[in-house]
């Protein structure tokens, strides 16, 4: 486990809680530090109880872990809602002149700090800035120098006015001030600093740059949680590249128009979450049949129906494996960290073209809503290449005419793929549809033509399968008798439990899975190991299924839908937990 | 584009499967007609049709074409256009297809106001399910599921345009072949969402909304004799509101319309990308220092 501080600020939504919590996050990452991010949030505007949390060490942190030691609270809730896990040595800092904590007594031994957040805020010159306050008792009260919070003030402030700045800055030090003067902490904490450079950003907001770097110039879609910030981040930044985004009037929309784009030869895309998956399956067959290149990615939440709309779950595997009628090809991608969203968006539009089909690229609430460091190299550009596939020009169109000089935009080919071309081009003109259809994309129901297209169609996923790299990533000794296999964002949780099982000399071999279709065959590697466990935050192991159908054998599992993302602490304790079950334990629970 | 191209060069070699005498026939003349006439050729035209038997016309038409999901052209044309603005694009559909299934779509695109232009093949009945009513039936119409009516009013596709901020709002019949190849090429020419509801009689399942009932009720608002101002708002409104008559011609116009895809921005088509990350690429990274 790295040597880490758990912070958090809660109260209630219209706080300003995110961008309080934003602020401090950035400042450590300003100052060399790594920093992992989570929110507890609801669906409402105002009221109700919302905290960022922020877990910070100079060690990579890519978990949560079931612990905090500052919390600022702003209303009693805050305390409430995290009893579990604060403990006798976590300081609350709160204002006891808000009526609402005028009797707040710390739990506990808890050490609680009364600093007087509004009245210092005014003293400042608004109480508007009582956050800023309380972040300027959280830096003294965490041994971590007020300055690096200027940078990070600046940088939210800045358009808005030097006084501004230097207001907050005030306040910042007159909260810092206070916990100085008034108190003598008996627990304290000294944040190192390093000279280390961090970038820090969520998944979505990966998921959005990769699209731009992919060269997606079309973006259509309709606001939804937690896929928003996929939109909100390409909005002002694709028009620089001469693209755009559109919000559409719902997904049904956002789909068709998506298609629409890339069939003009636009790398599209759009993203939503499991409600607006359902709106979209309508339309998806019909993005395979007519072999139309595109991404669409689920930002996944907890379902079904509007289910828990800000909490994590993993539940739309099999939905995006096998949701609409009839047969439908398709690509599916689950990027493992915030890192791997940025690489997999772009490998997703690289294949979407490739193959003419459209890519699934799912993330789920726990990344998108997470923020964590890294160093800017992870973010290669160098090595982004991009490849269109099958796209025809006039210079070559003659050999993908028939003898009427029709182009044929469903040919028949060795490896599925049949050529492409871009409206406009001449000689190319075409139609598709969503009806089953010869070469020439004309409706037919020839029986032979029938078979021969839904063939060529399944042949695309054949050469993928074979042509390109559909490998998990893999930690720990590979010679452990204890596999555990995980997919999407239980990464970072698991490689940290992996730490902390280390210590009470369990070896573990983690194998982190990226594809869902195509996927890696892990038959040898569960061959190899005593034990499988397969690790995903949904109740039925739509995973583990799959794992046991591929290697023909059963698995143990570790399920979490409660709608909290996994912790790395409890998760190692289910691990280990896991491992002592006896053997009749291992069929499906 | 090429200033030769004609009609006939927009028909594709597969022979139409609808009803001998359908009205649609004549839609699509006038369609092909128009996109000749503006000097469009099959490899700049993107035509999306819809689900029934308009659905068809992209089968029938020779240009690039996306026969969709019903009910969602509209979008697919919205995203053709917007990616690539040098093309033509029009939207073919029926009244069922646009009025009911996609009403939602087309009250939106109406609104976003993209340059492309829209032809809903109204024949106020579903004809490819074989005879049930659509959501410009009469009130009183009897069919296979309203044998006692349909006890709903019509749509008024028209007013739903004008409410909707509409900025070409025209109606024409498919037999007038002249006037409605007139009114497709000025919906064409018009910056905007050019939208043109076409009287496309059913021959086999309306024997109410006939050609002999249309010849002989409609009224053209482009006759001289008839004095309409189609850039006058109110005077659009009450031809729209009357609904104990039939009009054709171009009702409404906003001359000041621009597309949406130029108000925001796209010049130019969204096709060509670099073969590697943009050269500013670490310029994004850096932001989330």
């Amino acid at each position: 486990m790295p040597e880490d501080l758990n912070w958090a600020v809660g109260g209630e939504a219209g706080d300003g809680i995110d961008s309080t919590g934003k602020i401090f996050a950035q400042a450590l990452s300003r100052a060399g530090r790594h920093v992992f991010t989570s929110k507890d949030f609801a669906s409402r505007i105002r009221g109700g109880y919302t905290a960022y949390k922020v877990r910070t060490s100079v060690d990579r942190v890519e978990s949560v872990v079931d612990r905090l030691d500052i919390l600022i609270a702003l209303t009693q809730r805050t305390v409430d809602e995290n009893l579990d896990e604060l403990h006798e040595d976590s300081i609350i800092i709160y204002d006891g002149e808000r009526s609402m904590m005028s009797d707040f007594e710390a739990p506990g031994e808890m050490t609680g700090l009364d600093v007087p957040l509004k009245r210092l805020a005014e003293d400042a010159g608004g109480a508007i800035m009582r956050n800023i306050v309380a972040l300027g008792a959280a830096c003294s009260v965490s041994g971590f120098k007020i300055e690096y919070l200027d940078e990070s003030l600046e940088k939210r402030f800045g358009d808005k006015g030097e006084a501004i700045v230097e207001n907050n800055k005030t306040a910042a030090r007159l909260g810092a001030e206070h916990v100085e003067e008034e108190y003598d902490l008996t627990t304290s904490y000294e944040l190192e600093t390093t000279d280390n450079d961090y970038v820090l950003l969520n998944g979505d907001e990966a998921i959005g740059m990769g699209a731009l770097v992919a060269g997606c110039r079309f973006y259509a879609g309709y606001p939804i949680t937690p896929a928003t910030d996929v939109m909100e981040y390409l909005k002002g930044r694709i028009e620089n590249y001469g693209g755009i985004v559109v919000q559409a009037e719902d997904e049904l929309s956002a789909i068709n128009m998506a298609l629409g784009a890339a069939r003009a030869g636009a790398r599209s895309m759009t993203a939503t979450s499991g409600p607006g998956i359902d709106l979209m399956t309508e339309t998806f067959g019909l993005v395979a049949t007519s072999e139309t290149p595109l991404v669409i990615c689920n930002v996944m939440r907890s379902g079904p129906s509007t289910g828990m709309p800000t909490k994590q779950e993993q539940g739309d595997l099999e939905g995006m494996l096998y949701g609409g009628h009839g047969e439908i090809p398709r690509f599916v991608l689950a990027p493992t960290t915030i890192a791997e969203c940025f690489h997999r968006t772009i490998e997703a539009f690289n294949l979407a073209e490739k193959y003419q089909i459209p890519v699934y690229l799912t993330g789920d609430l726990a990344l998108a809503v997470t923020e964590q460091t890294f160093s800017p190299e992870e973010f290669d550009m160098d090595s982004v290449e991009i490849d269109r596939g099958k796209v025809v020009d006039e210079s070559d169109i003659d050999e993908w005419q028939n003898e009427k000089g029709q182009f044929k935009p469903h040919a028949v080919t060795d490896d599925g793929v049949s050529p492409r071309s871009l409206p406009g081009t001449e000689g190319g003109a075409h139609m598709s549809t969503g009806l089953e259809h010869d070469e020439l994309g004309r409706r037919t129901e020839d029986t032979e033509m029938r078979v021969e297209q839904v063939d060529k169609r399944e042949r695309k996923v054949e050469t993928a399968r074979e042509q390109e790299d559909w490998d998990y990533r893999e930690f720990g000794d590979a010679e452990a008798d204890t596999l555990v296999v995980s997919w999407g964002s239980n990464e970072g949780a698991m490689r940290e439990a992996m730490t902390i099982l280390a210590e009470k000399d369990i070896d573990v071999r983690f194998i982190s899975v990226p594809y869902i279709f195509p996927r890696p065959d892990l038959t040898e590697e569960i061959e190899a190991a005593e034990e499988t466990i397969v690790v995903e935050c949904n109740a039925t192991g739509q995973f583990a299924d799959l794992v046991e159908h591929d290697a023909l054998t059963r698995v143990k599992r570790i399920n979490k839908y409660n709608g909290v993302r996994f912790k790395a602490d409890e998760l190692a304790e289910e691990v280990n937990a896991a491992l002592g079950e006896p053997a009749e334990m291992e069929a499906r629970q | 584009m090429s200033s030769d191209t004609r009609f006939i060069d927009f028909k594709s070699d597969k022979q139409p499967t609808w009803c001998p005498g359908c009205g649609d026939f004549g839609t699509m003349n006038g369609m092909m007609k128009a996109l000749a006439n503006t000097g469009n050729d099959p490899d700049n035209t993107f035509v999306v049709a819809g689900i029934g038997c308009s659905g068809k016309i992209g089968t029938y038409m020779h240009s690039y074409a996306l026969h969709g999901v019903h009910g969602r052209a509209l979008p697919v044309g919205t995203g053709v256009k917007i990616a690539n603005p040098e093309l033509e694009v029009m939207v073919a559909g029926g009244d069922g297809d646009g009025y009911s299934i996609g009403a939602g779509h087309f009250v939106h695109a109406v609104r976003r106001n993209v340059d492309m232009t829209y032809i809903v093949m109204d024949n106020r009945i579903y004809g490819l399910t074989k005879g049930q009513f659509s959501p410009t039936s009469r009130e009183d119409f009897e069919t296979s599921t309203s044998p006692d009516g349909t006890n709903q009013q019509p749509i008024n596709p028209l007013a739903l345009a004008l409410a909707s901020g509409g900025t070409f709002i025209a109606q024409s019949f498919s037999s007038d072949s002249q006037r409605h190849a007139e009114i497709v090429q000025e919906a064409i020419e018009h910056d905007g969402f050019g939208f043109v509801n076409v009287y496309s009689p059913c021959v086999t399942f309306n024997d109410v909304d006939t050609y002999d009932y249309f010849r002989d009720t409609i009224v053209d608002v482009g006759d001289e004799d008839f004095e309409h101002d189609r850039t006058d708002y109110d005077a659009a409104k009450e031809l729209i509101l009357d609904r104990n008559k039939e009009y054709q011609g171009v009702i409404y116009q906003n001359e000041s319309s621009v597309g949406y895809e130029k108000r925001e921005g796209v010049e130019a088509p969204m096709t060509e990308i670099p073969e590697g990350a943009p050269e500013d690429a670490m310029d994004l990274v850096r932001e989330f220092y």
